[in-house]
């Protein structure tokens, strides 16, 4: 009797709850057409790469051994070299921003070198730091390899008394595309926006419309309201899911190396967790205007800055790491992009897929809490 | 029918934090019991403490101190057993307007587990009764206010519960739709023997009741049938009828102004209702009504209620109805029109709201605007203010014609809105100022304008504007609505959620402007507040069905035996609603 009650009022709450998402245009469309727009958005308009790399090369040293040392720059994607006859030519292209970097060959480059001391000097135009470190990393790339290539046939007798060749290789992101980087960290976002966003405005628009009051005086549970609200959203959830899984493998063509499934599970865990967040802001603030306000504050801003989508966590203050911990973007950031590039590694996989639990745990338990069966303010 | 008492209620309180940070009892050791199988009304003003009580039975609030018992059950402890066996309407009943009429009724049938074998019989019913069948596709977003409340009152009757409570379910309600909620809660009290609880500001409804309960500021007042009210009256109830050619309201203000000798009085059927105080002679009456005829009537129960009211508010040696006439200086001379509207008429897309209107309202008068929600009284209104520009016809307000010199006009009108719509956050002067400033008042003649006004209106100047209670905040709209010495006053439902006492102070204020010159111009739910007025009209779906004195609009319905304002505006409307679908079924 008491369970057929639950059930009962369940699918019947669930139904409503399902037919007031469907009605409600302004909803769906969040839900649904905001991620494509998310998934194109930061898929192709967000990168750290560099083509064309805007380097003006001066050459006072015409020997072949510095025109070879710089050869590296030419016919490459990566750049486009502009050659000039003296530092001063270079330093006005800088200072009218029409240059990235200069490289500089001296004079005496092609006697230093067969000295074993061959140097070339790179000015970087640091306004735009990001960029300037991925040049310094071209260009110090390009030269190296001519220099490698440069010592073999020299049969490395005199440059390979001095210079260390470093053979470079980058792991887990081989051709060092920011997308691959980015695409995982969109699942979280999207999964952010969605959940907490979508769901917070669902109990403060009870409170506005004084349904609430008419439901409480019902056999109604707190629990049965909580996952009524939960269940129509995570529908909304899985196909956004299912639309980042496919634009990532087709459209961005980023490696899965983790089993899909533990992709899939552990995203709708996360889900799970951010759609119980806005529930919680929905009935803590009761008030739609301020709930979304908040759901954004809380967990869209901080899941884009803290959680390691753009930036490397440990190069943080401690303070906002301590803060980044304990958002439970930056645990699931970490284990998609884990799951992503490196694949299924399961002490990383159980210990964020607890944290993630936990948190959805204690999420919907004070969400039942903010709607105990009251009109008491709570004190 | 059972004996024990379907809720237990001994020395109950509940206290509030209220705006000004200070704690207030809502409810004030209240004890009372309430019988089963019968329909009790708990009355009061708004502000009583009727929905904290209620709320409190339906396990929503806990209370403080005291006792409550809910079908033997004790709430505070055990809230979801009684919610399991009550049904509970809150005032603003919980509809989900994205949801069909058909839809809601099943999430409350399912919610309230209703056996599926059940369900045709009973939604058939409540459809018939609602008179929804028709809507059930509909969303509940688009019915009529009315239509909405009467679904909430079906949501709420899915099952047949051990207790029915209904938090004022006629407020907000046009005269019909309140009259077709009564008629289902009757005919479930008759044929169910259910248990009723309802809360009401209508002494009309609180009549229809078993048993009446009288609340005011938190504390019980009286506790009896209807019939043991009425006697609190008995012999001190009278009907005087003003010499002829004077309006009625000229002789309740001057029997109001003595509340020495006269506890309350009314202008009611082109005569005035008074109760007089028991322990005073004769003589003394006599002088105050000077030849106005009088003589006894039967007492009724707003009679009883006015009483208790009055005694209360004696105990707490509150405030005094305002006895001066205000003095407001309008040239001018009478008898001439002020607003003239002729075939008036306002579109919203295909939708028409107001249809070509025509009547003109004359330098003093007080012009009453009245008709069901959604008649088209708010859009009139609007225009005459000049907030909204007519689709075509002519209109023309203070010798202004509204279409030409619409700025002009409104400088020689004050209006008063429904919602208070001044600055909660500064003081009563603060918003003085700040209005009078808008109204172009400046230096000498500001500060004296707000002198006179903060007299007349007995305002405390350094008072809070958002935290006075609801009678106060009506004045000081008034007093801004005021400053700039308008010919013509606009005041949109300014009675509503004020105490009755408060409404009778705001009512001889009003009579006095009238005659100081100020024409006025009202809209008003409260049917018995028409008797006041020079004029009414009667609107609905954009129609005048009605227009001229109180006494006129009463004789146009004298056929189907109307008595009171009441009734002849359910008529007037019902009479109008017929004639129009003979019209549709025609073409």
């Amino acid at each position: 009797m008491n369970t057929s009650g639950f059930t009962t009022r369940l699918v019947a709450l669930t139904r409503k709850e399902m037919r007031q998402m469907l009605r409600d245009r302004s909803n769906l469309i969040v839900g649904l057409l905001l991620p494509v727009v998310l998934i194109l958005l930061f898929g192709y308009g967000l990168s750290f790469d560099v083509k064309d790399a805007r380097v003006t090369v001066v050459l006072e040293d015409g020997s072949p051994a510095a025109r070879h040392a710089v050869a590296g720059l030419q016919g490459s994607p990566y750049f486009a070299p502009v050659w000039v006859r003296t530092m001063d030519e270079a330093e006005r292209l800088m200072q009218e921003d029409k240059t990235d970097a200069i490289l500089y060959v001296p004079g005496d480059f092609s006697r230093q070198q067969a000295a074993g001391l061959g140097r070339v000097q790179l000015l970087l135009n640091g306004v735009d730091s990001t960029t300037a470190s991925t040049i310094e990393g071209y260009v110090s790339g390009a030269l190296s390899r001519q220099g490698g290539q440069q010592g073999d046939r020299l049969g490395n007798k005199s440059a390979g008394v001095a210079s260390v060749v470093i053979v470079q290789r980058t792991w887990f992101n081989e051709p060092g595309e920011s997308t691959w980087f980015f695409v995982p960290g969109l699942i979280v976002l999207v999964m952010t926006l969605i959940g907490a966003f979508l769901t917070s405005l669902l109990i403060a628009r009870e409170w506005e419309r004084g349904t609430l009051e008419s439901l409480f005086v019902t056999p109604v549970r707190s629990l049965e309201l909580v996952l009524a609200k939960l269940a129509p959203y995570t529908l909304v959830g899985a196909i956004d899911l299912a639309m980042c899984l496919l634009s990532a493998k087709y459209l961005f063509r980023v490696p899965m190396l983790g089993s899909l499934w533990v992709i899939v599970v552990s995203s709708m865990l996360y889900l799970l967790v951010s759609l119980a967040l806005g529930l919680f802001i929905s009935g803590a603030t009761k008030n739609q205007f301020a709930a979304s306000q908040m759901a954004l504050l809380a967990s869209f801003m901080p899941a884009m800055m803290l959680s390691g989508f753009i930036f490397d966590l440990r190069n943080v203050p401690v303070v906002i790491q301590g803060v980044s911990y304990l958002l439970p973007a930056t645990h699931f950031m970490s284990l998609i992009k884990t799951l992503f590039m490196a694949g299924d590694i399961w002490p990383d996989i159980l210990r964020s897929c607890a944290v993630l639990s936990l948190y959805a745990l204690v999420l919907i338990a004070a969400t039942c809490g903010k709607l105990r069966k009251t009109l008491d303010e709570t004190t | 029918m059972n004996e024990t008492p379907t809720v237990v209620v001994q020395n109950l309180c509940k206290a509030f934090v209220g705006p000004d940070g200070k704690r207030f009892a809502a409810i004030d050791h209240v004890s009372m019991a309430v019988r089963a199988g019968e329909l009790t009304a708990l009355v009061g003003p708004d502000g009583a403490g009727k929905t904290t009580l209620i709320r409190m039975m339906a396990g929503l609030l806990k209370p403080d101190s005291g006792s409550l018992q809910v079908l033997g059950i004790d709430v505070a402890a055990h809230p979801q057993s009684v919610q399991d066996r009550i049904s509970y309407m809150p005032q603003r009943f919980g509809l989900y307007e994205d949801l069909s009429v058909q839809e809601n009724l099943d999430l409350y049938a399912d919610l309230h587990g209703v056996p599926q074998e059940q369900r045709h019989e009973r939604f058939t019913r409540m459809l018939d009764m609602t008179d929804l069948a028709r809507f059930t596709e509909r969303p509940a977003g688009k019915l009529s206010g009315g239509m909405k409340q009467k679904l909430g009152l079906a949501c709420t009757l899915v099952r047949s519960p051990d207790l029915l409570i209904l938090d004022e379910p006629s407020v907000g309600v046009d005269p019909l739709s309140r009259r077709d909620l009564w008629k289902i809660v009757q005919q479930l009290v008759d044929e169910e023997q259910l248990s009723v609880i309802v809360s009401t500001a209508y002494m009309d409804e609180a009549e229809r009741c078993g048993r009446v309960v009288v609340f005011n500021h938190g504390r019980l007042l009286a506790d009896g049938s209807p019939g043991t009210l009425r006697q609190r009256a008995r012999g001190m109830t009278y009907t005087a009828s003003p010499p002829q050619g004077t309006p009625a309201r000229e002789l309740q203000a001057r029997l109001i102004d003595r509340p020495d000798l006269i506890i309350d009085a009314v202008p009611r059927g082109g005569n005035v209702r008074f109760i007089r105080r028991a322990e005073e002679d004769e003589p003394r009456l006599k002088d105050v009504l000077r030849d106005a005829p009088y003589e006894p009537r039967p007492e009724e129960l707003e009679d009883a209620f006015m009483m208790l009211l009055r005694q209360q508010e004696g105990e707490k040696g509150a405030t005094k109805p305002s006895g001066e006439a205000p003095s407001i200086a309008v040239n001018g001379r009478q008898d001439q029109p002020v607003i003239v509207v002729r075939d008036l008429v306002r579109k919203f897309g295909d939708f028409t709201a107001v249809a070509s209107t025509s009547f003109e309202v004359i330098r003093g008068e007080i012009f009453g605007l009245l008709g069901p929600n959604g008649a088209g009284k708010t859009t009139t209104f609007r225009m005459l203010c000049g907030l909204l520009p007519a689709t075509s016809g002519y209109l023309e307000v203070a010798g202004r014609n509204l279409r030409t010199a619409r700025a002009e006009a409104r400088g020689r009108i004050g209006y008063v809105s429904q919602k208070f719509a001044l600055y909660g956050n500064l003081s009563v002067r603060e918003n003085l100022e700040f209005f009078g400033g808008a109204y172009g008042l400046r230096g000498q003649t500001l500060k004296e304008r707000i002198a006179a006004s903060l007299e007349q209106f007995d305002l405390d100047p350094s008072a809070q504007s958002g935290i006075l209670p609801p009678g106060y905040k009506q004045r000081l709209a008034m007093a801004t609505g005021l400053l700039h010495q308008p010919d013509i006053l606009f005041l949109d439902e300014p009675t509503s959620g004020i105490d009755p006492l408060a409404r009778r102070a705001f009512w001889r204020t009003i009579t006095a402007l009238a005659k100081g010159g100020v024409t006025i111009v009202i809209t008003t739910h409260f049917m018995e507040e028409a008797e006041y007025c020079d004029r009414i009209a009667i609107q609905d779906a954009g129609k005048m069905l009605a227009l001229g004195t109180p006494q006129q609009v009463r004789e146009q319905t004298a056929a189907s035996g109307a008595q009171d304002m009441n009734s002849a505006f359910i008529a007037i409307v019902e009479q109008g609603r017929a004639q129009r679908e003979i019209a549709a079924n025609s073409i």
